[in-house]
């Protein structure tokens, strides 16, 4: 998707295969990552109307995704496809210990 | 409770086992005293500074505690990070609320949330919260770096401690925590229970004696008693059940400690048997070499009906994360005979021992079984699992439970869920699997001598009348288990037991000579069959 105003808009969809969905430790794990890039990084759970800053913890266990709901994701700025990517790949390795 | 002479006793429920002798300190939960609001800036700046107190004081105490005490503490210090909950706050400042209260009021609306939810998971999260709740109030009301000051060895009271409060406290010269409200589950029972500090929960009400003098106070985490201002003849009788509980735990530590079994040269695996996932509990089970038997039929017992995929997936996980590497072997559902289950046994059998029972249930019920196997399917990819089928007659069956299993792998797989197919066993339980047991391609043969014994001998092991013939070492029924371990030592398949016999002494020599050497017994159990196998290593008696 390209948007000529902001740059180029890069987006993900995953599922959640945790087994109990979004809770602490999946959501510091989440939020950890994406403070790493200077993205602008959302997320919502398929079908949800509003998109929430991947990078606030609160926000991200107010979001209560399920087990095996689809998670949406959305990044725009200088390193948004690599910020995409790798939320992408933590959540479908379903947050393994060592994310670096 | 009893009063006068004899001091005071108050009774709650066990949260870790030990002794404490020491001090009592009641600690007082609610921080008093009200704050003084300054500027918008200055409110502004007190809890920024708050915050970046309460942010190191955590950090502090996670990188004290490690481990899983600071995963706990990490989801305070990520949310004192989350700029977009600490700016809505300064927000609030800025329309006047002093800082206290508006960081109050940010924290209680979470803490609401998590408290309306349906999830037990994040209920229990709640009580993070109100921990980093009450540590910023109390820094803003100027009691920063104010660690709780507590003699060494004392005896803690509290309504109820939060985890870092906990692990303020210093533990290395013992002493105990007693709490009048709290949980055996909670996060701080958790952290007790791993630093063996004796901790009694919901002990209701106290009377409150000379409470600023700190009277002597006893806590005996085993029968879930605190005992203030003790008689001499209280502090006796303490004191002997301190000695007993030492004595046991020293012996049977010192057993369960030594390297493994091992017999004629030739080490002997010693597994659990496990009814439900509390059991694992039970402070000797980390001293098994795995769980030889994780029981599932308590999943059917809950209310609601037949368990859904997921309690059950998160039933084997937490088995499996207990185990780390060690194997686990988990049964699959084993109802049917004398255990009925609404909804999926088959009511009006004649006989039901021999009857649609074990994996006959399960393979005609294949819409419920399917839903177990998926749960396994899943579970097996998170740590050393496999899978047993119970009362298995033929090889076919072996087979059609193993053809449901891969299909139920390979969709999970195609549906983009990790899966995999574990490895494979039965059950040797029904004679003719015991005669036939060349016949089967099992990576695996666990022996139930309870069912193994009862059909030899065509003896209902219920009826209390033919108990002088339902003798497990019959002749008729050592040979069957002989023929097992023959099998499985020839063909290089591990044979264990998993039955009765395993953690009865008097049957251990039988069954060492039928070639077993793997056995699956109760925790309970473990300690004294560990030291029998040593005496009999030794040349000695059963003792």
């Amino acid at each position: 998707m390209l948007d000529k105003a902001d740059g180029q808009i890069f987006t993900g969809n995953v599922r959640l295969v945790h087994a109990v969905g979004m809770h602490a430790r999946p959501a510091v794990k989440l939020t950890k990552l994406a403070k790493k890039f200077q993205a602008q990084i959302s997320v919502r759970v398929a079908g949800a109307t509003d998109w929430i800053n991947a990078k606030s913890v609160a926000k991200i266990m107010a979001m209560r995704a399920a087990h095996g709901s689809t998670i949406e994701i959305k990044a725009s700025g200088s390193d948004a496809e690599a910020a995409v990517a790798a939320l992408v790949n933590l959540i479908t390795t379903d947050f393994p210990d060592e994310v670096s | 409770m009893q009063g006068g002479a004899t001091g005071l006793a108050f009774r709650g429920r066990t949260a870790s086992i030990g002794f404490a002798h020491g001090p009592f300190v009641r600690v007082n939960a609610g921080a008093s005293g009200e704050r003084v609001a300054g500027s918008l800036v200055e409110e502004a700046l007190a809890l920024r500074s708050a915050i970046d107190v309460a942010s190191g004081q955590i950090a502090d105490l996670a990188a004290i505690a490690g481990g899983e005490a600071a995963q706990i503490l990490e989801f305070q210090v990520a949310l004192l990070d989350d700029e977009d909950f600490i700016e809505a706050i300064f927000a609030s400042i800025g329309e006047g609320s002093p800082a206290d209260v508006a960081w109050r009021s940010a924290l209680d609306e979470q803490i609401a949330d998590y408290n309306s939810a349906e999830d037990e998971y994040l209920k229990a999260r709640s009580s993070d919260l109100a921990d980093l709740r009450d540590r910023v109030v109390t820094i803003l009301r100027g009691g920063e770096g104010q660690v709780l000051k507590i003699p060494s060895g004392a005896v803690v009271c509290a309504d109820d401690l939060p985890p870092s409060r906990f692990l303020e406290i210093d533990w290395s010269g013992g002493g105990g925590l007693a709490l009048l409200r709290g949980s055996p589950t909670s996060h701080v029972a958790m952290l007790a229970r791993a630093r063996g500090i004796p901790m009694v929960v919901q002990i209701g009400t106290i009377t409150e004696v000379a409470a600023e003098v700190g009277p002597m106070a006893l806590l005996d985490g085993e029968g879930a008693t605190l005992e203030l201002d003790p008689s001499a003849e209280q502090l006796r009788l303490f004191e002997k059940r301190r000695e007993t509980h030492r004595k046991s735990r020293a012996s049977a530590r010192a057993i369960l400690q030594r390297p493994t079994a091992s017999w004629r040269g030739e080490r002997i695996k010693l597994f659990i048997n496990i009814q439900r996932v509390e059991d694992l509990e039970h402070a000797d089970a980390q001293y098994a070499d795995g769980i030889g038997l994780m029981r599932t039929e308590f999943l059917l017992a809950e209310r609601g009906g037949l368990p859904d995929e997921e309690t059950q997936f998160q039933a084997y996980d937490a088995v499996l994360r207990w185990a780390d590497r060690r194997p686990v072997t988990i049964r699959t559902f084993d109802a049917g005979g004398d255990k009925p289950v609404p909804g999926f046994t088959q009511d009006g059998e004649a006989n039901p021992f021999l009857g649609v029972r074990g994996l006959r249930l399960c393979l005609a019920r294949p819409e419920i079984f399917a839903i177990q196997l998926r749960a396994l399917a899943r579970a097996a990819v998170r740590g050393n699992l496999k899978v047993m089928f119970p009362m298995v007659t033929s090889a076919d069956e072996l087979e059609a439970g193993r053809k449901l299993f891969a299909d139920v792998v390979q969709r999970l797989q195609a549906d983009g869920i990790a899966a995999m197919l574990p490895e494979l066993g039965i059950m040797v339980e029904v004679p003719a699997a015991a005669l036939a047991v060349t016949s089967f391609r099992a990576a695996f043969f666990s022996i139930g001598s309870n069912d193994l014994a009862q059909y030899v001998l065509a003896c209902d092991r219920s009826n209390g009348a033919l108990a002088p013939l339902m003798d497990p070492l019959h002749p008729a029924v050592l040979e069957l288990i002989a023929r097992t371990a023959e099998h499985g030592r020839r063909a290089g398949i591990s044979v264990s037991l998993c039955g009765d016999m395993a953690g009865d002494p008097r049957c251990l020599p039988a069954l060492l000579n039928c070639g077993l050497r793997e056995l699956s017994v109760n925790s309970s159990a473990l300690a004294q069959i560990k030291q029998t196998i040593d005496r009999l290593s030794s040349g000695g008696g059963l003792g």
